[in-house]
């Protein structure tokens, strides 16, 4: 990418701030956010990461993207996948080990259906878009 | 088939044992009966905190949050939420009387959920972004600080901003953000200024830092190229703990993304205003977060403190003005930058405005990273988000500060928790670390661990803190094998307020903190160890034994597998015995047994 000048950098942020609200609402994406910090991944969400994509190409779920994040803080239930879908309400799973990745994937994403056991609330209202 | 409601039930522990279960199930059976089992899924949760007002049944997509929720409500839920679509406003949660909540509703903080203890002002973009991809950052206000400084601000505006937000640095002393910038900005006739992160963190308990730079480090090289601008400086370094690997990679990418694009490095998005951030690896030890250390560290010399005044402001690194601040402090700023000083300083107390994040460890159910406003009660940390402590345990106390710092026990379990309220308390926010402890926890043990720890990292320089910290660490250990005596106590305190005045740096001058302020809130504890040769917790080795009561012991030889010396023996359904010269005092056959035959004392 070339320096930015204020107007490209003002453009960017309106584009890419559209581009990830597209994702949200257009009726094909599907968002996978896997929680990547020391504390997820000591958890096992390489490996959580691995089944999700494992599971994506089985079910040739091309709709779906998986994306990584930091640490959401929820560190007793790492580690923590948020799933986001048209439909569907924003849901943070905890305690995704590959088998609860496959039943979000099977139930959640395919059957419109939250996994029992597994859903967590989301630890505080967001100040940047709220 | 779709569901268009979901009604998820809490189940967390304490939700379960207030009838959490049972909701779970008549909520099914209600559905089927009322004819909606098709239109809405049940679900239960993991914890979801507020564990005091379970059990709480939340109701998706409309947020509804129903907190003391009764078996017998169940019908009227399925009738009302779901048949009708209705809120029953009886069970929906309303904050009531907090303080905290009362000020953010007409304060600003704009869309704050009804029952959200939490707000994140410094965690903002962890969990939302892709802290790999500056774009994304970008997408979420970031950088916009940075280029509303640039291009709308003076130096002295900024400045003037930070003192609306009262904003008082994260990395322990709580000194306002706003002063340390104008010492830095009101030397002239300079040719070098620098500004420092103070990404050492090094507390045990504390990874507050550690998120901030894996799920966010950009937050960290805008506020840090915003510093440069204020006072003047075109150089940045990161000082960081090597044990953090994660962090580096990541803030390693960040760098050379903000380099790529223009937002780090020369002429940023063609002003005159350039600045360039270097990252350097902390030395290991603990005294190097102690900020003249560290930068003696970033110098090349060995991480020792030196005596302050003059301070970094003025005399950092190679003598230049430097102005170094906490991670936790620069990742608030560029929020301060974009909302301004004064929605900032509507979150918090008078004197401690702002947020402060918790790494909340120990005996608590939901261990994690909290963000609350200052002034938040420890209750609200420990039961409406930690989830309350384990296994029905009690609570006995908190250790905030680290080995800086001190107990909160549940007497004040109530106060708010800023700056000031610590310090009355005999403790320190420290940078953020707090460690639970319930009724099995032995606080002469606590303590001991703390000295252990400042002894270890004690850099030798000054005599106060070399010598006077193993000697508390002796006192202590004494008092822990049951040899101490009454004076041994007047000792621990003389020394003690010795080292306070007479240390060099900050870790001398608050490594007597944990034994002091332990002794001060638990005499007795101390007084049993030291005249009854009993400590109540069962920990101190040297005053436990255990033995097998022969009238409960069924023989089932469990103990005596799990004993990791085999010192327990017995013939199968006959009473077992421990061999008191070999027992090491693990406790294992204490925990392990099922018919209580084992004895503690
Ligand atoms: C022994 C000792 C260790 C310290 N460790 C850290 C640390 O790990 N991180 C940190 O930010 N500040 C640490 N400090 C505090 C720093 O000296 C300094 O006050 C801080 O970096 C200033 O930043 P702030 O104003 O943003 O809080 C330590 C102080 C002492 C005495």
């Amino acid at each position: 990418m070339a320096k930015l000048t204020l107007d490209d950098l003002r453009k960017l942020r309106e584009e890419k701030r559209q581009a990830l609200e597209i994702r949200e609402t257009d009726n094909k994406t599907i968002q996978v956010i896997v929680g990547m910090g020391t504390s997820g991944i000591a958890a096992g969400a390489k490996r959580t990461l691995n089944q999700f994509m494992t599971c994506i190409e089985q079910y040739n779920l091309t709709s779906v993207s998986l994306r990584q994040t930091g640490s959401i803080g929820l560190d007793h239930a790492e580690p923590v996948v948020e799933v986001k879908m048209p439909g569907m309400p924003d849901i943070i799973y905890g305690r995704v080990d590959p088998e609860v990745a496959k039943l979000i994937v099977e139930r959640h994403i395919l059957g419109k259906e939250l996994v029992n056991d597994h859903v967590f609330d989301r630890p505080a209202p967001d100040i940047v878009e709220g | 088939m779709a569901f268009n409601h979901y009604l998820l039930v809490c189940g967390g522990t304490g939700c379960e044992s207030s009838n959490a279960d049972k909701i779970y199930t008549n909520l099914k059976s209600q559905a089927e009966a009322q004819g909606v089992a098709e239109s809405c899924q049940i679900v239960k949760t993991g914890c979801f905190g507020f564990c005091e007002k379970g059990p709480i049944v939340k109701v998706l997509p409309e947020q509804n949050f129903y907190v003391g929720v009764k078996p017998e409500d169940v019908e009227e839920i399925i009738a009302e939420q779901i048949v009708k679509g209705r809120r029953i406003e009886r069970l929906q949660y309303k904050e009531i009387g907090k303080a905290g909540a009362e000020k953010s509703a007409k304060g600003g903080i704009e869309n704050i959920g009804f029952y959200q203890k939490q707000v994140r002002v410094v965690l903002r973009n962890c969990g939302f972004i892709n802290p790999e991809d500056i774009t994304e950052y970008i997408a979420r206000d970031g950088y916009a600080a940075l280029e509303k400084v640039l291009f709308e601000m003076k130096p002295s505006d900024v400045i003037d901003e930070l003192k609306k937000s009262g904003l008082r640095g994260r990395g322990g002393a709580g000194f306002p953000t706003w002063r340390k910038w104008s010492f830095s900005a009101d030397v002239k006739d300079v040719d070098q200024k620098f500004i420092v992160c103070n990404a050492d963190e090094g507390d045990p308990g504390a990874y507050m830092d550690r998120s901030v730079l894996e799920g966010d480090p950009h937050s960290v090289l805008e506020a840090m190229a915003i510093a440069g601008y204020t006072v003047g400086a075109d150089k940045g370094f990161i000082y960081i703990r090597a044990e953090y690997p994660l962090a580096i990679n990541r803030l390693k990418i960040a760098i050379g993304q903000a380099k790529e694009v223009g937002l780090l490095g020369n002429k940023i998005l063609g002003t005159e205003f350039s600045f360039d951030i270097e990252i350097r690896f902390g030395a290991g030890a603990f005294v190097c977060g102690e900020e003249t250390a560290l930068l003696a560290s970033i110098e090349g010399e060995r991480g020792m403190p030196r005596p302050r005044p003059p301070f970094p402001a003025t005399n950092g690194l190679w003598g230049k003005p430097t102005v170094i601040n906490n991670v936790e402090t620069w990742a608030n700023i560029p929020v301060i930058i974009t909302k301004g000083g004064d929605w900032f300083a509507n979150i918090g107390t008078a004197t401690s405005k702002g947020t402060k994040v918790f790494a909340l460890t120990g005996k608590i159910n939901n261990s994690g990273l909290v963000e609350v406003p200052m002034g938040t009660p420890l209750r609200d940390i420990i039961y409406n988000i930690g989830g309350g402590i384990p296994n029905g345990r009690k609570f006995k106390a908190v250790q905030t500060g680290g080995p800086s710092g001190g107990v909160i026990t549940a007497d004040n379990i109530d106060v708010p928790i800023d700056f000031e309220h610590l310090q009355e308390l005999g403790s320190i926010m420290g940078s953020g670390g707090m460690i639970v402890m319930d009724e099995d926890d032995c606080i002469v043990d606590v303590a001991k661990f703390y000295l252990e720890f400042t002894v270890e990292e004690s850099c030798g320089k000054c005599a106060p803190c070399r010598i006077g910290g193993r000697k508390l660490y002796n006192l202590l250990d004494k008092i822990s094998k049951g040899s101490g005596t009454m004076e041994d106590l007047e000792k621990i305190k003389s020394i003690g307020n010795a080292m306070k005045k007479a240390s060099l740096c900050g870790l001398g001058q608050t490594a007597p903190n944990p034994a002091l302020s332990s002794m001060h809130y638990f005499y007795d504890e101390y007084l049993s160890h030291i005249k009854d040769k009993t400590c109540p917790a069962g920990v101190c080795k040297d005053l436990v034994t255990y033995t097998i009561k022969e009238d409960k012991c069924i023989g089932c030889t469990l103990c005596a597998r799990r004993c990791p010396v085999s010192c327990i023996s017995g013939e199968r359904k006959n009473p077992h015995f421990i061999d008191q010269d070999k027992c090491i005092k693990c406790g294992e056959c204490f925990t392990v047994c099922k018919f209580d035959a084992v004895l503690r004392a």
